[in-house]
């Protein structure tokens, strides 16, 4: 799995001396970001949005425990978030959790013994398992109905009756923001390092007297452990679970929302996380084929971009501490419009085409930013075509600039650190 | 119940032999290439939905053979200009470009034909049935499935074993470097085995999609029980993912037929039936475990006998 993680990231973390505002700055400025933001965006919607960040942040972050840290590529994490939210008392956040760990260590004693294609098949088993025992096992699981919840009847602490949904927020938030950091700490103990080194050269590691495997056990259960928490805090915010929660869509769904964020990073799936939960709520109001977008974007990430949103931001990051960056900027310009110009045509034919598909009976009008046009026109195929024919064509000869501009523009930032 | 064991056998041969027409194509791109293709059953669903569209206009047969070479085309592409860039990342990256286009395709398929299930039928000429085995009347075009698909194996081995193409095949497998020293474009080997592997997927789409139910989930459904068939039968085996195959189709279909619980044992053995928390398992009947049954066995080989039944390679 290293290919998936940029050299930069494996250099040995430099110890830098920061003050204590400059350890806990960042966590106290998220504190109060969280307090911030229910204030900031009023909207129900924003809320239950933000709240569905919240879930996904924890949920994208302990999937990242084991693709982006140790190496463990899963295909069935959804079972411990799923499992989380189902067990008999599924009322508190941290018993989700403990129901979580409790099936990470079932599971993970068994499917952690192998590493590479056999632990992502064996993930993939067990997801298919769980999910399937789920429909069978009525009487616990609720069959396809699911099990419905109060959250009314919560463990109540000073006045939050956790019935409007800002209280249901800020439990979120708090569990997020303790989630994070222990998630975060746990990359700087011993036990990370070590998680590192297993995705990096288990053989060495086998070496120096660890045990892969027992490393692997713990990254699986922790892992299972902070889903668990996340499907619990899920129960909490939709008073229902059921069989799809622990089923294989929601386990693709944190894969690309961890690898869309970039796994290489911390920051990383708790962009992803934010993106696709935003993408899925906006998106799904705008248009029908939302997913298919979703999945294009995937592919697209996959081929040109593999370290996700955060290796894209990191990989300037140097330019921008040389101060070089502007210097991309025309380049990038160039880059970035004849870009949207294939996508926006790209967009337009897809649109068009689900007009006449699957929304054959609504007529043949419809609408595409806002200009309201007939489908069985065929001028708005024309543009489309022309905008896909002449922006790939553009952005095939400025997208090698884009990228001359940058490598150019990091040589300068070389020659600034160090001056001969 | 020798009825239920005729009809069961002949039921699950078909439904091996059909996860064989997948299988062999998985198993056969994995060895080459190293890449567990998740789009695989993809395009045994585009198989049966090009099938469905050809054969609205020409007939079934022409569909027969326009259809998988379509799939074919699709498949040389995406190995063409999608699976060989994302190559250079390594492993992971391709196992989850193809992660990625299986979810493509399926949006895409729901987009062109909805998400209920088109009617793709059986053809006319085969819409008969060809015998009756104790009361119950065998349809012909199971028949035909069966012969069709065994047909195809036949064929493949003898390609594979007795023609020079299959023979360069079979040493890009285990030696690519050297094949390539001989002077033998091994980039397009692999296009060429990917387009046949999505082919034949292609076909077992065709001639399932009038027997199954044609929609948009069938991928999703069919696409883990493959992963089982290669698994348990061993990476890169072409008669291990045979055996597998054969096994999982009987397997399921007899679990299917038997409609017996724990419970119903215990109760023949007057042995009261526990009435705790999980009231559920003792209840449970075999009919209704068969859909976990397959992943019970891909967990247990996985864990017990890496290799598969008859791999050779460690997955």
């Amino acid at each position: 799995v290293s290919e998936l993680v940029p050299a930069a990231t494996l250099a040995p973390a430099r110890a830098k001396r920061r003050g204590t505002a400059g350890r806990y700055g960042l966590w106290i400025a998220t504190a109060a970001l969280f307090i911030a933001l229910p204030h900031i965006f009023t909207s129900g919607t924003a809320l239950t949005t933000m709240s569905l960040m919240g879930i996904a942040i924890i949920f994208a972050l302990s999937y990242n425990m084991l693709l982006g840290q140790t190496g463990m590529l899963s295909f069935g994490h959804a079972v411990y978030y799923g499992l989380g939210g189902f067990l008999p008392l599924p009322l508190i956040p941290i018993v989700g959790g403990f129901a979580g760990l409790l099936f990470g260590v079932i599971f993970g004693s068994v499917s952690t013994r192998r590493a590479g294609t056999a632990f992502a098949m064996i993930s993939l088993g067990l997801g298919e398992l769980v999910a399937s025992s789920a429909l069978i096992l009525r009487n616990f699981f609720g069959g396809e109905e699911g099990i419905t919840t109060n959250r009314t009847k919560l463990f109540r602490i000073f006045d939050f009756s956790f019935g409007p949904q800002y209280h249901v927020y800020y439990l979120i938030a708090a569990w997020c923001l303790i989630c994070m950091i222990a998630m975060y700490a746990l990359t700087r103990t011993p036990l990370g390092r070590m998680c590192n080194a297993v995705r990096e050269n288990p053989e060495r590691v086998h070496f120096i007297g660890y045990n892969p495997q027992v490393i692997r056990f713990f990254a699986f259960c922790l892992a299972g452990f902070f889903a668990g928490i996340a499907g619990g805090l899920a129960a909490i915010n939709f008073e229902i679970v059921n069989s799809a929660y622990v089923g294989a869509g929601q386990s693709g769904l944190v894969l690309l929302a961890a690898f869309i964020g970039g796994v290489g990073f911390f920051i990383g799936p708790i962009l992803g996380a934010i993106l696709v939960t935003y993408l899925q709520v906006m998106l799904s109001d705008v248009t029908d084929v939302w997913q298919l977008y979703f999945g294009l974007l995937f592919v697209g990430m996959v081929m040109f971009a593999p370290f996700g949103i955060a290796g894209l931001l990191m990989m300037h990051e140097p330019l921008w501490r040389a101060r070089t960056l502007p210097r991309v900027v025309p380049a990038y310009a160039m880059a970035l419009v004849t870009g949207l110009a294939t996508l926006t045509g790209v967009l337009l034919a897809i649109e068009m085409t689900v007009h006449l598909t699957v929304k054959a009976s609504d007529g043949p009008m419809m609408s595409f930013l806002r200009i309201k046009f007939s489908a069985h026109s065929v001028l708005p195929w024309i543009i489309a075509v022309l905008l896909i024919g002449v922006g790939g064509w553009l952005s095939r000869r400025v997208w090698p600039l884009a990228a001359a501009a940058f490598h150019e523009a990091m040589a300068r930032a070389r020659e600034r650190r160090q001056p001969a | 119940v020798l009825e239920l064991v005729v009809v069961s056998t002949l039921n699950g041969v078909l439904f091996g032999m059909l996860l064989f027409l997948m299988a062999s194509g998985l198993t056969l791109i994995f060895s080459m290439m190293g890449v567990l293709n998740f789009a695989h059953a993809s395009f045994y669903m585009l198989g049966a939905f090009f099938g469905f569209q050809v054969s609205q206009r020409f007939g079934f047969w022409p569909a027969l053979i326009i259809a998988p070479i379509l799939v074919g085309v699709v498949g040389a592409l995406v190995e063409r200009y999608g699976l060989r860039n994302v190559h250079r990342h390594g492993h992971v990256a391709e196992l989850l470009f193809t992660f990625g286009l299986a979810f493509v395709i399926e949006e895409v398929v729901q987009m062109i034909w909805g998400k209920a299930p088109v009617d793709y039928r059986v053809p006319p000429a085969l819409d008969f049935s060809a015998f009756t085995i104790f009361s119950t009347n065998y349809p012909a075009y199971k028949m035909f499935m069966l012969l069709f698909a065994i047909g195809i194996f036949v064929v493949l081995l003898l390609v594979l074993t007795r023609t020079r193409v299959g023979l360069i095949i079979q040493a890009a497998l285990t030696h690519p470097n050297m094949v390539g020293m001989l002077g033998h474009n091994v980039p397009r080997v692999f296009m060429l085995v990917f387009g046949v592997g999505s082919a034949l997927a292609g076909v077992a789409g065709v001639i399932a999609g009038p027997a199954l139910v044609t929609q948009a989930n069938m991928a999703a459904l069919l696409g883990p029980i493959l992963f089982v068939v290669v698994v348990v039968g061993g990476l890169g085996s072409l008669s291990g993912a045979f055996v597998a195959s054969l096994l999982i189709g009987l397997v399921q279909t007899f679990a299917v037929a038997v409609n017996v619980s724990f419970a119903d044992l215990l109760t023949a053995l007057n042995i009261p039936v526990p009435t705790t928390f999980f009231t559920d398992i003792w209840r449970v009947t075999v009919a209704q475990v068969a859909p976990i049954i397959p992943y019970l066995l891909l967990v247990l080989i996985l864990i017990f006998r890496p290799t598969g039944l008859l791999g050779t390679r460690d997955t």
